[in-house]
């Protein structure tokens, strides 16, 4: 097949959305877990379902407000985004109280502990919002794609989303990096008897880190609805890609995960673009498990002692 | 009673050994009906695993997501052999090419793979069986173990290496069978493996390979072995200081719990007639944690209570209460992770068993307080929060 | 079902002698239509049957993942089952239902279906959803002599004496749909686009054959498959623009539907500038993908709800009425209701409960009046039946723009595989 010059560029500048749109995916979901499994040292299996509460609050709000009229269809999910993220923040805040700071000293006990939390979250889900996958009215603002050239068009939900994770990924390193904070949060990680001695309360900087970590997980979720639908079983798709995403890149830090999520993104889409998405897949997660036989502790190693 | 032996039977002993002997060998065989056996042999054949996981994690420190894995290479042995024992050019007259597996047919092979060949030997199938497992974890230990990949890291890459073989086996449907896997299984050596006769002999050729492994894995942990390798998931550092070589423990022990999944894989197949990859992905691989959990992660015997218990839960509970199941085997498996950390076998030691003993002393079947070389229960945690 | 009263001649039915699915709410609490026949005759096998009752099993998914698929199907069964009593049951005899839960595992469907054949001994089971359940469940069914209604489109490449297959076989709906594109259309490039496991695999190798062996100057483009539950569609996107096809074929099925056709729409691909047309998408599909990212597509089925004639408006009022004014019908929900007919027909040509004999009469029944219209059980075991074409519509139901003729069903396609 013959294609023109123009043809090559418009897909090559197509392809490189495509790719930066499933980095922007990627990152919003392993971001929450760098900020949990990074600075704690917690596997959360319930990461995915975490996601999926705040997708499900997205579409309540979107049920709500198709009951308030044409104008509150358009916008609902400016005010989504923040409820998801603050859904999940407060259920993970519980979820530490009642579970997580008994495990501390048991990483592989809480990946099995957070499993069964995750297995009942699956269950509410279902019995609250029915087996149906459900996935909200997109408004209309966000349907479509941007047409710069007439050989190009790139989506308006993945420029959306891409804003987002922009916007999420800057105020978590403001947070973890810039803020008073986070300081308490890197002291705390780096030790813990010597910040409680200084008067950190290392009780709270664990609660407020892992609920932080639940709440951006919210978010994705509430991003991923504008590409996906949401089941009460659609978190554990997500659980294998986000965790390789965070453990490729290092766990100690959150620029190692942006770079990570940024070549796993790139690579399987350019994969899948010549050898198509199944053999793309099991390429990309073999090619990883390679290097984290070669590099166990990720491209970034961690600077925190264990 | 010297120490090997005692170590040999386990905390709980001959006794122990002896009433799940019963249990599975006389007790279910005579109260159950063919099908229920056959319910239970599904189960036991995920004890395999299980049991294997005892040994991995609760001893080795090990958490492996993924021993679907080796669950399915022992189960898709037995299932090919068993197919192209069905698939004679007879029985395949209609198809394109007579005498391969139906579905290659369908996906236009004309000709068996060269690695489905040997599968027409039952020999080597069982060879196969027996040490593809186990060669296939000591390669992936062998790979993980010598860089220090350990814990949760240890635990993601099994899981990711369940989805790769699970899109692998969906996606190559002509060599594999693909989402529907291996079907319509017959005969073995011409014995039609789907009678009332066949079922029961399956039944108790489980149970006995199941005491095997057992057998093995309290032989393998009253070595001095066992004891290095309880040493290294307690203090790992300080064994590598002390001149061993901890990589090579820990892939042994890896490897010997891929072996065990793969006799319980391939007995899995016999039973139930087929094999399919919705048995070895990430949740059924998971599961087998739990049932290891649940039974008490330093307990062989244990791990099979575990599997039974969820198993009979599962098909009784979730069929009376299909809303509750997936809430209540949540909350178990928080309240043991979180409250009975050595599962059931943990709260029978703690509780249970101290009243028994004194009852037995008290009936005078027993002579006075128990010696005190009895192995006392190793706490892992104790010693992690020793080290901290 | 008091509440659905139709006029009824009992002339017309004893002449025409064809169950008359939409006439079954007719005639509540009346007797049986043919002198009751003894059970020691209608019954040499030892099934469940006395001499007002026969058992009949149902085996769906009633929990796990495929419990939302399969519930149609089980609802379709129940309504039909229910019509029949109503209309006097079978041979004087009412129909009681075992209802067991395959429980989306595949193991769990064997059991189950061994258990409906030795234990309740019924005398013939509706069920299945998956192709790996009824792969799963056929050893069973073969060893104990038991019959399967099973309702779902399929792959084919399978004829078993013990099983009739309500659902389009893959030649069927690919064939008809592919001369479609080609005619009408006037596509002369196709994109073939599935989910990657068996069905779609299977249905895209037909298509390829008869694109390119058939259908003249015209070709395959490009052939892509992504794992189930995938969500990203970026690049296969990509990958469809580049090569510029006049239509996209596709297979894509369950959750990764939803973002396929999202992707799509917001990648500048709609109903308005791209032909396409997925072979899976069902009323129920459409619910959870949202009428706006479907509008304008095509699919290719044998049933849409909207189908306009009078059995199925009838069916669509007692569905309704039965299960809800909210339930959606797809395809295999309609081939499911089909089974008990199919069946009750059989057995009163057969004048026998007994299995062989209800086999060996299935070939050759016709069903006027089904809610798809015509239909005619062949020789092997599938269903006669006519393809339609249904255009999306935002409000989630199809227009049917175009109906073939009655397809025979052809499960080894000769020159096909």
């Amino acid at each position: 097949m013959d294609y023109s010059m123009q043809d090559l560029m418009a897909i090559t500048a197509m392809q490189g959305f495509a790719g930066l749109s499933f980095f922007s995916v990627l990152l919003l979901m392993a971001l929450g877990l760098a900020i949990i499994f990074g600075q704690m040292r917690v596997i959360n299996m319930a990461h995915g379902e975490f996601m999926v509460l705040g997708a499900y609050t997205t579409y309540m709000v979107s049920t709500l407000a198709a009951g308030l009229g044409p104008w509150a269809t358009e916008y609902y999910i400016l005010l989504a985004i923040p409820l998801a993220f603050l859904s999940a923040f407060l259920f993970g805040m519980l979820i530490e109280l009642l579970m997580i700071r008994h495990l501390y000293h048991r990483p592989l006990d809480t990946l099995l502990a957070t499993w069964g939390l995750a297995l009942i979250m699956q269950q509410g889900f279902r019995s609250i919002f029915g087996a149906r996958e459900v996935s909200p009215n997109t408004p209309s603002w966000l349907e479509g794609s941007w047409r710069p050239t007439p050989m190009i068009d790139i989506p308006i939900n993945g420029m959306a989303i891409m804003a987002l994770t922009v916007i999420v990924t800057l105020g978590v390193v403001w947070l973890m990096y810039r803020s008073r904070w986070g300081l308490r949060v890197r002291s705390t990680m780096a030790s813990r008897e010597m910040s409680a001695a200084v008067g950190i309360n290392t009780r709270w900087v664990d609660r407020l880190t892992f609920a932080l970590g639940c709440g951006v997980a919210g978010i994705a979720g509430a991003a991923f609805t504008m590409i996906s639908s949401t089941g009460p079983t659609s978190g554990t798709l997500y659980i294998v890609d986000t965790f390789l995403v965070v453990v490729f890149g290092g766990a100690g830090s959150i620029s190692g995960t942006v770079v990570s999520a940024f070549l796993i993104a790139q690579g399987q889409s350019i994969l899948e673009f010549f050898l198509g998405s199944s053999m793309a897949k099991v390429t990309t997660l073999l090619v990883i498990i390679a290097i984290l036989m070669m590099r166990p502790e990720g491209l970034f190693k961690s600077k925190v002692r264990r | 009673m010297n120490n090997a032996l005692q170590m040999l039977l386990g905390k709980k002993g001959l006794p122990g050994l002896l009433i799940l002997a019963f249990i599975l060998l006389v007790l279910f065989p005579l109260t159950m009906d063919v099908d229920s056996l056959n319910l239970t042999g599904r189960f036991l054949a995920f004890a395999f695993v299980a049991v294997g996981l005892v040994l991995a994690w609760g001893y080795g420190g090990l958490l492996s997501l993924g021993q679907g894995l080796f669950f399915g290479i022992g189960g898709y042995a037995m299932a090919m052999y068993l197919k192209l024992e069905a698939s004679t050019p007879e029985a395949t007259a209609i198809q394109t090419t007579p005498g391969i597996p139906d579905f290659m047919d369908w996906n236009q092979i004309t000709a068996l793979p060269w690695f489905w060949e040997p599968f027409h030997s039952l020999t080597f199938t069982v060879l196969a069986i027996l040490t593809l497992p186990a060669l296939f974890a000591a390669f992936i230990g062998f790979a993980l173990f010598t860089r220090r990949v350990s814990g949760v890291f240890f635990a993601i890459i099994t899981q990711a290496m369940v989805t790769i073989a699970t899109i692998l086996v969906i996606g190559q449907q002509g060599y594999t069978g693909g989402v529907n896997g291996i079907t319509d299984l017959r005969t073995l050596k011409g014995w039609d493996i789907h009678t009332d006769q066949a079922l029961v002999v399956f039944y108790f050729a489980t149970v006995v390979l199941l005491f095997a492994v057992i057998a093995l894995g309290m032989w393998v942990l009253s070595t001095k072995y066992g004891r290095i390798l309880m040493a290294t998931r307690d203090q790992e550092n300080r064994i590598r200081y002390s001149g061993y070589s901890v990589a090579y423990f820990k892939i042994f022990i890896f490897a010997l719990a891929g072996f065990m999944s793969g006799i319980g894989g391939a007995m899995f197949t016999l039973q139930v007639g087929f094999m399919s990859p919705s048995i070895i992905g990430i949740i059924p691989s998971i599961e087998f944690v739990i049932f290891a959990a649940v039974g008490g992660r330093l307990s062989l015997l244990g791990a099979v209570y575990g599997s039974l218990l969820v198993g009979y839960a599962r098909v009784t509970f979730a069929e009376a209460f299909p809303q509750l199941w997936l809430f209540l085997i949540g909350a178990v498996f928080i309240a043991v992770v979180m409250f009975a950390p050595y599962g059931l076998a943990g709260l029978y030691n703690t509780h249970v068993r101290p009243r028994v003993e004194a009852f037995l002393v008290r009936m005078g079947w027993r002579p006075g307080a128990p010696p005190s070389d009895t192995p006392r229960a190793i706490d892992p945690q104790a010693a992690q929060e020793a080290r901290k | 079902m008091t509440d659905i009263k139709k006029p009824f001649s009992r002339r017309k039915l004893l002449k025409s002698m064809v169950a008359l699915p939409i006439m079954a709410s007719g005639i509540a609490g009346s007797k049986s239509l043919f002198a009751k026949p003894a059970t020691s005759e209608i019954n040499t096998t030892g099934l469940a049957v006395t001499d007002d009752t026969v058992q009949v099993g149902i085996l769906h998914s009633l929990t796990g993942t495929m419990a939302i698929s399969e519930t149609g199907s089980v609802e379709a069964e129940t309504l039909a089952i229910e019509q029949i009593n109503e209309m006097g049951g079978i041979l004087g005899r009412k129909i009681e239902i075992i209802t067991e839960d395959g429980a989306s595992d595949w193991p769990t469907f064997a059991q189950r279906a061994r258990k409906l054949l030795r234990e309740d001994k019924v005398a013939s089971i509706m069920g299945c959803w998956t192709s790996a359940s009824r792969k799963a469940v056929l050893p069973v069914l073969e060893r104990e002599n038991g019959l399967l209604y099973y309702p779902t489109f399929y792959e084919g490449l399978e004829q078993s004496p013990n099983v009739i297959y309500t659902g389009q076989e893959a030649t069927q709906q690919v064939l008809a749909s592919l001369n479609w594109l080609y005619n009408e259309k006037g596509v002369r490039s196709f994109y073939l686009v599935g989910s990657d496991y068996i069905w779609p695999r299977t249905t895209m190798k037909i298509a390829r054959i008869h694109i390119e062996q058939h259908l003249d100057g015209a070709s395959v483009v490009g052939e892509d498959y992504a794992p189930l539950g995938h969500t990203s569609f970026g690049s296969m996107i990509n990958r469809i623009r580049l090569r510029r096809p006049d239509a996209i074929y596709g297979a894509v099925v369950g959750g990764s539907n939803v973002a396929f056709f999202r992707q799509l729409v917001s990648a500048g691909l709609d109903g308005s500038n791209q032909t396409l047309l997925n072979l899976a998408t069902t009323e129920d599909e459409v619910l959870g993908i949202g009428g706006e990212n479907v509008e304008g597509f095509y699919s290719s089925m044998k049933y849409f709800q909207s189908l306009d004639n009078e059995n199925n408006q009838e069916f669509v009022r007692a569905f309704k009425a039965r299960w809800g004014e909210d339930s959606v019908i797809g395809d295999v929900t309609q081939a499911a209701y089909l089974g008990p007919w199919l069946w009750k027909e059989a057995v009163e040509r057969a004048g026998s409960f007994d299995v062989e004999k209800v086999t060996a009469h299935s070939p050759g029944i016709e069903l006027n009046q089904a809610p798809e219209g015509y239909v005619k059980v062949h020789d092997n075991h599938h269903l006669w039946s006519k393809t339609r074409i249904g255009q999306w519509r935002r409000d989630g139901q199809a227009d049917v723009v175009w109906e073939s003729d009655l397809i025979e069903p052809d499960p080894f396609p000769e020159g096909y595989q």
